[in-house]
């Protein structure tokens, strides 16, 4: 039979797919519609020496072949047709278009396979004479053998890797079923025998159980690679002086000793000292804390820090692995290893399952052959126990429904990245929450009410400044209508503020000690010289409240862990109604505290966003990062969130408490039919037949059943 | 029943020439971006010929 060989030559192969040679690949968040694709492709097309582009909506990138133009005239050109791009490094995401596109080809080798057998089948069924039956058993044969070679090979491999290690997995039973069918099958039809041939089963069998792999596959790997995608997109780099001289490397290639320059609004590659300039340091990524820090020449930064309003020049202390992130990165990678043994359901499911089909299969097998000292009899019946045991129905239950939910999330806004987070999220019995990031936007609003004329002159002053209060101050006279103030002279002092001159005097916008307020930790001084303390605080999410107020009338225990002051987080928990909140937690304390939940059998769930979190993240039962997270935590956690929105969170709870409700009824709608069926094997009187309706009706009514609609 | 000499090839013939078409569409990558082969029909330039 050729029918593998095809396939073989059609499965993908880079080198002949890439004939139109798409060497870039740019990723565009933002497209959504035929419009977004002509858009793109014609900006693209439209810059000259490029090759071909070509836009997949699915995976939202662009694979262009670039013919040696700079992906940055490519970012720019995209821009000026109003779409973000950036670039993409495919080599990060490993060949899993390869592996769904593999085990596609291989359902549908089973599947061809399996109508054909099936056609004939039905025709021994009703009844034809004994060579007819011959005939077609042979022609079965001919047709399931290659078939199977090709299209069952991922439940031999994997049950000879379970085997090898000492282990019985699912596909243990599944590949013994496999074989012994069609091999028993094969010697019946080659010896002339006049029985009853399981070639359909095994095809059959192969067939159903591919296509719950396949959707396995296509659920996590939908989400594998969005979340890989969010981390090849963050290629840190740094700027290097050398001699004078910058240059951008790779953020990992910078050794201790090595100057590095870093600008307004980067985030430090690196431990280090300043050795020039002065600015406001943003350590909430690291500590929680939402006030930015005033540091200057000879204070230590640390790497994930961001400086926000002044140049600095940084001598490296720790690179690379050495940074006081690497603390956070082993804090993960320990909880990683728990987490990675937790099983699943099915898992759970097939450890018992596995065995007893084994057993129940060679007891059959003995008991007949006592009882009839007929060893192709006993086969016989030991095949059709092995074939109606193994579970097709089992094997789509759970995989059938975290694909229908995991795409249900991904529409509401959410990802799925780990393929037991599902059953995790739905023993959740308490939600703990990071508080700046997560909670909060991390954007602060002015709560002082001004007069018009001191929102003016605020705002006016805010112009000269990136820092959080600027923004807000812009923003507060933006929502009042309110026309910012020309100012000359507007200068930024980092680390104090920003000054100008009026015709009426000095005015300063800052540090409350450097404006010369007595109280408050900002201050605006006036051109007549009085001064204005302001007060901000931080904002929230716009669904935070509604998100806590639901969690919590859901029956979940709410929880508020943050590295911020005691203050702060307090007015917090009380804004949005959490009784329990912990501030000036560090990431270890975080952690530790998560742990101890779980000892005392608590299952928690950690929402966290900074890299001060990601310990949290990684020990917590299950854990949610949103969108804005930094790739550490969105790495380490379960689900990502796409949107701005908070609202998601309770609605995954939620769909996964029904997520795995629907597993259960569908393990024993599987289990059902087993006890229905088995002792009809036992006794001898399954036929092919009955084991073929056996089977499709039970896949059908799991998949059914995933799909059904939820309330 | 020596009708079976013509029929059982042809059956066979014809499941395979079903099994070759479908293994042309997987090396032609027509299951790569369904969303985009749902969208492209909505734009008029595709109406002569689609993009390849």
């Amino acid at each position: 039979m050729t029918a593998a060989c095809p396939a073989c030559a059609a499965l993908p192969d880079p080198a002949r797919a890439a004939t139109a040679a798409p060497d870039l690949v740019l990723h565009l968040p933002d497209i959504h519609c035929a419009v977004c694709i002509a858009s793109v492709e014609d900006a693209l097309n439209a810059v000259p020496g490029l090759g071909e582009a070509r836009v997949n909506l699915t995976l939202k990138r662009a694979f262009v072949a670039s013919g040696g133009v700079s992906p940055d005239t490519l970012i720019d050109a995209l821009a000026r047709a109003g779409h973000r791009a950036q670039i993409f490094d495919p080599g990060l995401l490993g060949g899993q278009d390869r592996s769904g596109r593999d085990l596609l080809m291989r359902v549908g080798v089973a599947g061809f396979a399996m109508m054909n057998v099936m056609l004939l089948s039905v025709a021994v069924w009703s009844g034809a004479d004994h060579s007819t039956a011959l005939l077609f058993h042979l022609i079965s044969a001919l047709i399931a053998v290659p078939a199977v070679a090709y299209s069952a090979r991922p439940f031999f491999g994997s049950a000879l890797g379970a085997l090898s290690a000492g282990r019985l997995n699912m596909d243990v039973p599944i590949s013994v079923a496999i074989l012994l069918a069609l091999l028993a099958s094969l010697a019946g039809a080659l010896l002339g025998h006049d029985r009853a041939a399981w070639f359909d089963a095994a095809l059959a069998l192969t067939f159903f159980l591919l296509v719950g792999r396949y959707l396995d596959h296509m659920g996590r790997s939908s989400a594998r690679s969005a979340a890989a995608e969010l981390a090849a997109l963050e290629a840190p780099q740094a700027v290097r002086v050398v001699d004078g001289r910058e240059e951008i490397v790779r953020a990992t290639d910078i050794q201790p000793g090595d100057l590095i320059r870093v600008r307004p609004g980067d985030r430090l590659p690196v431990d280090g000292v300043i050795l020039e300039g002065e600015t406001d340091l943003d350590r909430a990524a690291l500590t929680g804390e939402s006030q930015p820090d005033a540091v200057g020449v000879g204070d230590a930064v640390a790497a994930g820090e961001v400086t926000l309003t002044g140049p600095l020049l940084v001598r490296t202390l720790r690179a690379g692995a050495d940074t006081s992130l690497r603390r956070l990165a082993d804090l993960v990678a320990a909880a990683e290893m728990q987490k990675s043994r937790y099983a699943g359901i099915a898992d759970r499911a097939a450890r018992v399952y596995a065995p007893l089909v084994h057993i129940l299969g060679a007891a059959s097998f003995i008991a007949w052959f006592y009882a009839t000292a007929d060893g192709w009899r006993a086969l016989d019946v030991a095949i059709s126990v092995l074939v109606i045991t193994c579970p097709c129905a089992l094997g789509l239950a759970v995989p059938a429904v975290s694909t229908v939910t995991t795409a249900r999330l991904f529409r509401k806004g959410m990802l799925v990245k780990s393929r037991t987070a599902l059953e995790r999220l739905a023993e959740i019995d308490m939600v703990v929450f990071d508080k700046t990031g997560t909670l909060t936007t991390g954007r602060m609003t002015l709560t002082s009410d001004l007069s018009e004329a001191d929102l003016m002159l605020a705002a006016g002053l805010a112009e000269g400044s990136s820092h959080p209060v600027s923004r807000a101050l812009a923003a507060a006279a933006m929502r009042r209508g309110v026309t910012p103030a020309k100012l000359s002279d507007l200068r930024e002092i980092p680390g104090h503020g920003v000054t100008a001159t009026t015709e009426a005097g000095p005015v300063r916008l800052g540090r409350a000690d450097w404006v010369g307020a007595t109280e408050g930790a900002t201050a605006l001084r006036r051109a007549d010289g009085s001064v204005l303390p302001l007060a901000f605080s931080e904002e929230l999410r716009a669904d935070a409240t509604d998100t806590v107020a639901a969690i919590r009338d859901a029956g979940y225990e709410v929880t508020l862990l943050s590295g911020d002051a005691p203050d702060a987080v307090a007015r917090m928990a009380r804004t949005l109604g959490i009784e329990t909140a912990l501030p000036r937690m560090s990431p270890e304390a975080k952690a530790a505290w998560l742990s101890a939940a779980k000892e005392a059998g608590r299952k928690p769930l950690m929402v966290g966003d900074g890299l001060n979190d990601t310990g949290g993240l990684a020990v917590a039962h299950a854990s949610i990062a949103p969108s804005s997270a930094l790739d550490a935590a969105r790495n380490a956690a379960d689900l990502v969130l796409l949107s701005d929105h908070l609202a998601p969170v309770a609605e995954a709870l939620r769909a996964a408490k029904v997520a795995k409700a629907r597993m259960k009824q569908n393990i024993a709608q599987a289990v059902l039919y087993n006890v229905v069926s088995v002792p009809v094997a036992l006794a001898g009187f399954a036929t092919p037949l009955l084991a073929a309706i056996a089977m499709s009706t039970s896949s059908v009514t799991v998949s059914l059943n995933a799909v059904r609609g939820q309330k | 029943m020596n009708v079976l000499v013509f029929l059982i090839p042809v059956s066979v013939g014809l499941g395979l020439l079903g099994l070759a078409a479908f293994v042309w569409t997987i090396a032609k990558g027509q299951y790569d971006d369904p969303e985009g082969s749902r969208q492209r029909p909505l734009d008029d330039r595709f109406d002569d010929a689609p993009k390849r």
